[in-house]
């Protein structure tokens, strides 16, 4: 514990607080978007499955264009979530300073924001890719 | 300090007492207890949560009795020692109670009691809704379980699917369910909303949002996930208790409905449930790990990172309930590939937690015990949620003991050890003496041994073919050992539970009070002192560090000598500390009220509205329902939006801020943001309800239906429209100081709504839409019903304004009613936008 207390205040002198910092205003809404854009997805995807199979082919029709669909619904939803995931890398690696993120500095909230932000871009990334695959298997609508 | 604040101490204190003592003395008095019979009065968080977190464990007492009075009955075979009948109500009863009585309670509860320590609060924004909602509590889960001694208990099981529960079970259980369960669920949303606000707007000044305790971070994503998945139940109860009192057909085939409907909004609700009571037990283990490494957890963003991408993904997993009801393959895709994905951000959590136990120096005591045990169970069960989460697996495992052992591995594991270990933990804190390490082994030992030998052999009788919710099985079937096995198991954890319960209650005045800080942790809430006093903190602290009480020099001394914010209560009132959201730079010093019975009489009459419903006493219902109106109504006329006796207060260590604050400034229009997001789900799941049937049916609305026609809904839609802009000009004249002009659009506006929910109505009426007679107009008429009853609220928020604007209590300074009230209409304008289009619209389109 003491020599972490060294720590915290041998780099709370380093830290120099950046003035554009301290007057940006902050946001918390770019910690959900990756995943609120996987919820979009999701929903998309399987609402225009549920139409298709019910209106457009029937129950035992072919999937086809609903899969062309969620095909190009994955690629907008992973090329957003990466534009998300790109922001929250330029904020957490602003300055030089390494994770854990836990200093009482505007810099540091900063950064936080931008790596929770990358690491929550990163598992909706993942979590788009396995919905998206659901239609290179699936033909039909049984 | 300067000269004339050492001169205004001084003039304050008493002959021979220290300047810390006075402020003590005046915080005593400020925060004191109410004695006698008026205690029940108290709002307070330490009272209010001691009270919600017991009452929550009786309730999982209750319904544990339930589950032994089954495996009594399930231990040898063809047993009599209870009818079927009584078999229904009894598993019913235990699952309705311990996922509404006891999971979700319980982690409000504990979260009232602890969660403003954690942020070094005096107390939540709300205590009185904190109270109203206790009070709620309690009267609907009495009302729940106290059903079962008049053999007239709920029996369609915790998920009451129609059409059994709508078509065969005649009597008052399922009604008891329905509008018990529903008021009930109305109280959680009252806390989830206190709960962020809390978690967002009291926190201490500096705690940045990179310096909030994970349980803090929790608390968010936990009550954000109860705001969008309660409200879709509540629409649901709404359609099921429509059709069961009124004969409104939403799920009977014969007439348009659809059974599905009821399976997707219970389980829109159902699913992020699990995770909803799930998280909370994960926030506590994030607590206490710590303490026990002596270390900073590892990865606090990564913690972040799976508390907030399991409260999204839980939603997107709603179907893998309804595998073998027939929907496309392609739809169970989706929710399998989210069903495993969820395990991605579990899993790094648990790492987590693995990885600082590994790093820090791990100590052995009785909560972590609970914790390992939890770990090793709860991964058992999340192994076989992976298994059940793939289709074709769980197509032959379906409404099996397998499903049976699965669930229970995750949520005892899951919820129930690290809620043991939490209360072993924070029993100091609360209680102001430790519980015995000798006996909380004994528990442990006796409650995981029985635990896994209770579920374990489940996993075989299901795969082996037992069914769910059957009274009893035939011999001869291979299923007698492993049934008796489950039940001697079950037992066993009883009496681990009947320790651990003997621990809690056993007489410990002879005991020495516990230490301070008796597990060395680093977490603010530790920094009382033992037993804690009434008023909370003793001083709201500066914190500049994740564990200030292992980072911070000298802490703990200059918080017991008031060195930090609002060390004292000069005027005797309770006040806490408003901060901003993401840098917690402190906005407000805001007075909380004290205790009240008018919080008690709210929840008494509100509870009779739903218990005299439920027997269709109607008549009485509505006196009730008027009755909790008026006593809400006189709750906030003399007790929110006080005029404080100067505009500013200095709190300390030079910082000087309001004593009122209106708009997104104020913790008041973030409840009613929060609220409507809640209510806004709501209505989003009735809508679903139209769209559904509309994708069921080949034509929707059916051919040959008539109404409600486009014309009555677009002439209602104006009239709102205008209703919405003209209080959005009230609130601009008066905010402005012309109050005579507010006052007269005010009155206007209590023209405007009726007219407008008349022309709404006027559409299905005029058109003779006969709600029974088919779905559609069912749905159209619960539509203009939904809509009806909130411009109903919003017409008494009118009124309410325009009383407090003829009073003189609304003007251009003390505008927060006004505030309030308009950003409700904005929500309004939404709800009626949307359910204009679609009863009149989508019928042009479709």
């Amino acid at each position: 514990m003491e020599d972490r207390m060294e720590d915290r205040s041998d780099a709370a002198r380093r830290e120099e607080i950046p003035d554009e910092l301290q007057a940006r205003r902050e946001t918390i809404f770019m910690i959900p978007a990756a995943p609120a854009i996987w919820a979009a997805h999701f929903l998309a995807s399987y609402i225009t499955a549920a139409i298709w199979c019910a209106k457009v082919a029937g129950r035992t029709g072919a999937l086809d264009g609903a899969r062309w669909l969620v095909a190009g619904y994955t690629g907008v939803a992973l090329l957003a979530i990466a534009i998300v995931g790109i922001w929250g890398f330029r904020h957490h690696s602003y300055g030089d300073a390494t994770v854990p993120h836990d200093f009482d500095t505007p810099a540091d909230r900063h950064r936080f924001l931008g790596f929770s932000t990358l690491l929550l871009a990163a598992l909706s990334f993942v979590a788009v890719l396995f919905v998206g695959m659901v239609v290179v298997f699936t033909e039909t609508c049984r | 300090m300067s000269g004339r604040d050492k001169l205004l101490d001084w003039a304050r204190t008493r002959p021979g007492e220290s300047v810390q003592e006075a402020q003590e003395r005046r915080l005593a008095k400020a925060w004191e207890t109410p004695t006698g019979w008026r205690y029940w009065s108290a709002v307070n968080n330490t009272e209010v949560g001691l009270w919600y977190t017991v009452c929550a464990f009786l309730f999982f007492l209750f319904a544990g009795v339930l589950a032994l009075i089954m495996r009594a009955q399930l231990a040898v075979p063809d047993n009599d020692l209870v009818t079927a009948d009584q078999y229904n109500q009894l598993f019913t009863l235990h699952g309705s109670a311990m996922m509404f009585l006891f999971g979700v309670p319980s982690f409000e509860a504990f979260s009232i009691l602890v969660l403003p320590q954690m942020l070094g609060a005096r107390d939540l924004p709300f205590p009185r809704l904190s109270a109203f909602g206790f009070w709620c509590f309690l009267i609907g889960g009495v009302f729940v379980c106290g059903s079962i001694y008049f053999d007239a208990a709920p029996k369609g099981g915790w998920f009451m699917y129609p059409p059994l529960a709508t078509e065969y079970q005649d009597g008052y259980g399922n009604d008891i369910w329905l509008l018990g369960l529903s008021f009930i669920e109305i109280a959680s949303i009252a806390a989830a909303v206190e709960l962020i606000v809390g978690a967002l707007k009291t926190r201490p000044p500096g705690m940045r949002i990179n310096l909030m305790p994970l349980y803090a971070w929790y608390v968010l994503v936990v009550a954000g996930m109860i705001l969008f998945a309660f409200p879709p139940l509540i629409a649901g109860d709404l359609l099921f208790e429509m059709q069961r009192a009124f004969d409104w057909p939403f799920f009977d085939p014969d007439r348009g409905g659809d059974p599905l409907l009821w399976q997707h909004l219970f389980w829109i609700f159902g699913h992020p449930e699990v995770y909803i009571i799930f998280l909370p037990a994960i926030a506590l283990v994030a607590t206490m790990i710590p303490a026990f490494a002596q270390r900073p957890l590892v990865g606090y963003s990564w913690v972040v990172l799976a508390a907030v991408g399991t409260g999204f993904i839980s939603f997107g997993l709603w179907v893998h309930h309804m595998y073998t009801t027939g929907l496309p393959n392609v739809s169970l895709g989706f929710f399998s590939a989210a069903s495993v994905s969820v395990a991605i951000p579990t899993g790094v959590q648990l790492f987590c937690f693995i990885a600082t136990m590994l790093v820090g120096r791990a100590t052995g005591n009785v909560p972590m015990l609970w914790v390992s045990g939890a770990f090793a169970v709860f991964v058992l069960g999340g192994l076989t949620g992976v298994m059940v989460a793939l289709a074709p697996f769980d197509f032959q495992a379906h409404d099996t003991y397998f499903v049976v052992a699965h669930l229970h591995y995750v949520l005892v594991g899951g919820v129930v050890f690290p809620i043991l270990g939490a209360i072993h933990y924070f029993y100091p804190l609360v209680g102001g003496r430790s519980l015995s390490p000798r006996l909380g082994k004994i528990a442990f030992w006796l409650a995981f041994v029985g635990f896994n030998l209770a579920f374990w052999p489940m996993h075989i009788s299901g795969l082996r073919g037992m069914p769910r919710r059957v009274f009893t099985y035939e011999p001869g079937m291979g299923l007698e050992l492993l049934n008796l096995v489950s039940t001697i198991g079950a037992f066993t954890l009883a009496t681990g539970l009947a320790v651990f319960l003997w621990d809690v209650i056993r007489p410990k005045g002879r005991q020495p009070v516990s230490a301070r800080n008796p597990w060395n942790a680093g977490s603010l809430e530790w920094a009382t002192k033992i037993p804690p006093p009434p008023w909370g903190a003793r001083t709201i602290p500066a914190v500049s560090s994740r564990y200030p009480l292992w980072q911070q020099e000298n802490f703990v001394a200059d918080y017991d000598a008031g060195r930090f914010y609002l060390p004292d209560a000069e005027e005797v009132k309770r006040e806490t500390i408003i901060t901003t959201v993401i840098d917690a730079r402190p906005i407000q010093c805001l007075r909380v009220p004290g205790p009240a019975w008018l919080t008690m009489i709210a929840a008494g009459f509100a509870g009779g509205f739903f218990i005299l419903g439920t027997f269709e006493l109607y008549a009485l219902a509505i006196t009730c329902g008027a009755l909790a109106t008026a006593t809400i109504l006189a709750w906030l006329w003399t007790g929110t939006a006080v005029e404080p006796e100067k505009e500013e207060k200095d709190i300390g260590l030079g910082v000087t801020v309001p004593l009122y604050a209106s708009g997104p400034a104020s913790v008041g229009w973030w409840a009613m943001f929060i609220t409507m997001i809640g209510d806004m789900a709501a209505f989003a799941g009735i809508v679903f309800g139209y769209y559904f049937f509309w994708t069921v049916h080949p034509e929707f609305p059916p051919p040959g239906s008539r109404g409600p026609g486009w014309e009555w809904p677009t002439i209602a839609l104006a009239i709102l429209v205008l209703a919405w802009a003209v209080t959005m000009g009230a609130q601009k004249a008066i905010r402005g100081g012309r109050e005579r002009l507010g006052i007269a659009l005010l009155a206007a506006c209590l023209v405007l709504g009726p007219v407008g929910v008349a022309a709404l109505a006027a559409g299905p009426w005029l058109t003779g839409m006969d709600p029974t007679a088919h779905a559609y107009p069912a749905t159209v008429w619960v539509l203009v019903l939904w809509t009806g009853i909130h411009l109903a609220i919003g017409f008494v928020a009118h009124a309410y304004c325009l009383a407090r604007a003829l009073a003189g209590r609304l003007t251009a300074r003390r505008d927060i009613d006004i505030r309030n009230t308009t950003l409700y209409w904005h929500f309004m304008f939404a709800t009626v936008l949307v359910t204009v289009a679609t009863i009149g619209g989508f019928p042009l389109v479709s």
